[in-house]
């Protein structure tokens, strides 16, 4: 047995103790199995990645399915990219196992949280280690489900519910697409296995749909990363406990498509038009949620619009070929989105459940450390210089530069609105009067270090995360992209950017002067957006997310709401219950009319004996005698 | 001194069947027609005694000894049936003071 086993395994095992433990165990001890797996794992995994020496391992576990001349084994694959995943994974995992420890101590369903929590840690490993497509994708159903358990964690409320079935039917969706790519994967080349794939296609046997998967692969990580047309769920998805949204939404999950189009690279490079829709989708994905986010006023559907709109950030570098780069956001992102989540966890908790910012402000005197850390995830995700955020995501947009100006330009753009949000919940939450309630302001209070120490972490990380592929030009040395080459195409990795210039400048004006606008809008001139009510025009279309919600309600919903209710109503009654009904309805006619023969009269069924008996005697005189 | 064979095939066939028939048929009109359950089981017991007669006279008719052991087995068996069915109507009696088959019609319900 290899150790490799062990970091799923570990995690499962947490879930199976707390699953079956719960509610008999206490909290604390709850807390503790359910921490220490994916910290063990972490540590695992750190040992694997400081031991891997540059050659993919393939761990076989067993014999899974086997069809004719098909099999797929049950394989882990260890190599570049899920070991940096992994990292990720138990790392970040570790940190909001720690923070729930604090967040989740009042609630009821304690355990049975940090239960869920380590099967989410479970699948999401199966599914950064799978060897082949179909392991992928066990993992890629089984973080959807503990997606749709978390979402719908308290679901005393119905609208939690909905919201949780929202998402996971989305994601089927999705999943729908992803599946037909396997089928698809599995005709051409009779495997799923990543390598073998990979080989067949450098040896030249290249299928002629390979645009159709790459296509049905893509759709698959729209569903689960949340891309326009399938994003609706993920700002609903903060029905669940800020952990979750941390975790689940933020960090890991939702870059499960990237991960798998990074993995899928070879594929995608074959189709340049799947690439080019890559990118404008994730552009407008992004734009999409960044404008959204502008008037958001619940501190957590921002950061979930937010999440969308660096989402599209990463699908654009997918789009441009810049795989390294794309990583490198989805890791820094992982760092200061979960960093953001938790700072708003936080303050959520602060502030007694609290979660609309125009009843916040000036938290900064009582809440330092989230104060504090919450500034830097701000300016991480800004993309000001030099934390983490802004090498990631100049990495993204000089790549785009090069590749397609118009699309460089409309990034800019998002990006800008991008530090204008953030810059606008900052202020407005830690900034000015406090504008709640006399008894939330009474109950007001930093949160406890089991908590404030994981946003440390992650501040620290947000700061430094940078550092991992810092470029050239900065006096670097791009471990990042050196440590990925192996896995990725050969070509597309060299953007030199150099000082001064437009596709420098242009970032970093985009960053600050946006910053600056809402310091001065919200901080200066003390500006709290209005009522609900007061809003109009265009902003208020925005307010309401552009009625995209509306929108499927009345093209998607609605329509197959009538035809579910037409059936249920026309088609049921007049076919189904007509045919069903009707034999039974003969069949109890035709009962009570025969049994008026069983008359109970020993004479009487002598009688009917002979005459039978007479009968086929005559019969069978017939036949002997003809 | 004639075999017993050979006087029995000094009567026709056809006078054995006929009278095995209406033996039978008037096993049958009893077992149909009377509500006694002792006639009735006698009635039956004609209708086995028809069976056994006509055996009987095929048996020597056709020189096959096979009909006359079939004989003596109805006869072995019918004895046991006997036994066991009088002891049935001695139980009826004891139950419900009569043995007429109409109350039979109880297994209805």
């Amino acid at each position: 047995m290899s150790l490799v086993y062990l970091i799923p395994l570990l995690p499962f095992l947490g879930f199976a103790i707390n699953g079956l433990a719960f509610p008999k165990l206490n909290k604390s001890i709850a807390g503790i199995i359910g921490t220490i797996p994916p910290l063990v794992a972490f540590a695992l995994s750190l040992q694997l990645f400081l031991k891997f020496d540059g050659k993919a391992q393939i761990y076989t576990l067993a014999e899974w399915i086997k069809v004719g001349s098909l099999s797929i084994p049950f394989e882990f694959q260890v190599d570049q990219l899920s070991l940096l995943m992994l990292l990720i994974i138990t790392g970040v995992g570790t940190l909001i196992h720690i923070y729930s420890m604090g967040y989740m101590s009042h609630d009821a369903g304690f355990g049975k949280f940090f239960a869920f929590l380590n099967l989410f840690v479970f699948f999401m490993l199966i599914l950064v280690l799978g060897a082949n497509f179909t392991v992928l994708f066990i993992g890629w159903e089984g973080v959807g489900l503990c997606s749709y358990l978390l979402i719908g964690f308290w679901n005393q409320k119905n609208s939690y519910g909905d919201a949780a079935r929202k998402a996971f039917i989305m994601n089927r969706i999705g999943d729908l697409g992803f599946l037909v790519g396997i089928f698809l994967l599995i005709q051409n080349f009779n495997t799923t296995n990543y390598q073998s794939i990979f080989q067949s296609i450098a040896s030249g046997n290249v299928p002629e749909n390979v645009g159709l998967i790459a296509f049905c692969l893509f759709i698959g990580a729209m569903g689960k990363s949340a891309q326009i047309p399938l994003f609706t769920w993920l700002p609903d998805a903060m029905a669940g406990p800020t952990p979750v949204s941390a975790l689940i939404h933020a960090a890991t999950m939702v870059t499960a498509g990237i991960y798998m189009v990074i993995r899928a690279n070879v594929i995608f490079e074959l189709s340049p038009e799947v690439l080019h829709f890559v990118g404008w989708i994730g552009l407008a994905t992004a734009l999409l949620g960044a404008a959204i986010g502008l008037f958001q006023n619940d501190i957590k559907k921002v950061l979930a619009y937010s999440t969308v709109s660096q989402l599209g950030y990463m699908f654009m570098g997918l789009g441009a070929s810049a795989y390294t780069a794309s990583f490198f956001h989805v890791m820094t992102h992982a760092f200061f989105k979960a960093l953001l989540f938790l700072g708003a966890g936080s303050v959520i908790h602060a502030m007694s459940d609290e979660q609309d910012i125009r009843k916040m402000g000036g938290l900064k005197s009582k809440m330092p450390i989230t104060y504090f850390t919450f500034l830097l995830g701000t300016i991480a995700i800004a993309g000001i210089p030099p934390f983490a955020g802004f090498f990631s995501k100049d990495e993204i947009l000089a790549h785009l530069y090069h590749h397609d100006f118009a699309m460089w330009c409309l990034a800019i753009v998002g990006s800008a609105l991008t530090s204008f949000y953030m810059f606008r919940v900052f202020i407005l939450t830690f900034f000015g009067d406090f504008r709640g309630t006399e008894e939330q302001a009474h109950h007001l209070h930093e949160s406890p270090l089991s908590m404030t120490f994981p946003l440390m972490v992650l501040a620290v990380l947000s700061v430094i995360g940078g550092l991992i592929n810092l470029p050239h030009f900065a006096g670097g040395n791009e471990f990042l992209a050196h440590w990925l080459a192996p896995i990725l195409p050969e070509a597309g990795e060299s953007a030199e950017v150099s000082f001064l210039t437009l596709e420098m400048g242009a970032p970093l004006l985009a960053a600050f002067v946006p910053a600056f606008l809402a310091i001065y809008l919200f901080g200066v001139k003390k500006s709290v957006p209005g009522a609900d009510e007061s809003i109009s025009g265009i902003q208020k279309v925005i307010y309401h997310k552009f009625y995209i919600d509306e929108l499927y309600d009345l093209i998607i919903v609605k329509p197959i709401s009538i035809l579910g209710n037409f059936c249920f109503q026309v088609f049921e009654f007049l076919v189904i219950d007509l045919i069903v009904e009707g034999i039974g309805r003969i069949v109890a006619y035709a009962s009570t009319e025969f049994r008026r023969i069983q008359t109970g009269n020993v004479g009487y069924y002598i009688f009917v004996m002979v005459i039978s008996i007479t009968l086929i005697l005559a019969l069978s005189l017939r036949t002997w005698i003809l | 001194m004639q075999s017993i064979p050979e006087v029995l095939r000094t009567i026709p066939l056809t006078h054995y069947i006929l009278f095995s028939s209406a033996l039978f048929c008037i096993g049958i009109l009893g077992v149909l027609t009377r509500r006694n359950a002792i006639i009735v089981f006698m009635a039956i017991e004609l209708m086995l005694n028809a069976v056994n007669l006509l055996l009987a006279a095929f048996s020597s008719y056709y020189s096959d000894p096979a009909g006359q052991i079939f004989v003596f087995f109805i006869m072995a068996v019918a004895a046991a049936e006997v036994a066991v069915g009088l002891a049935i109507i001695v139980m009826i009696y004891r139950n419900i003071q009569s043995i007429d088959i109409g109350v039979l019609n109880k297994i209805k319900n």
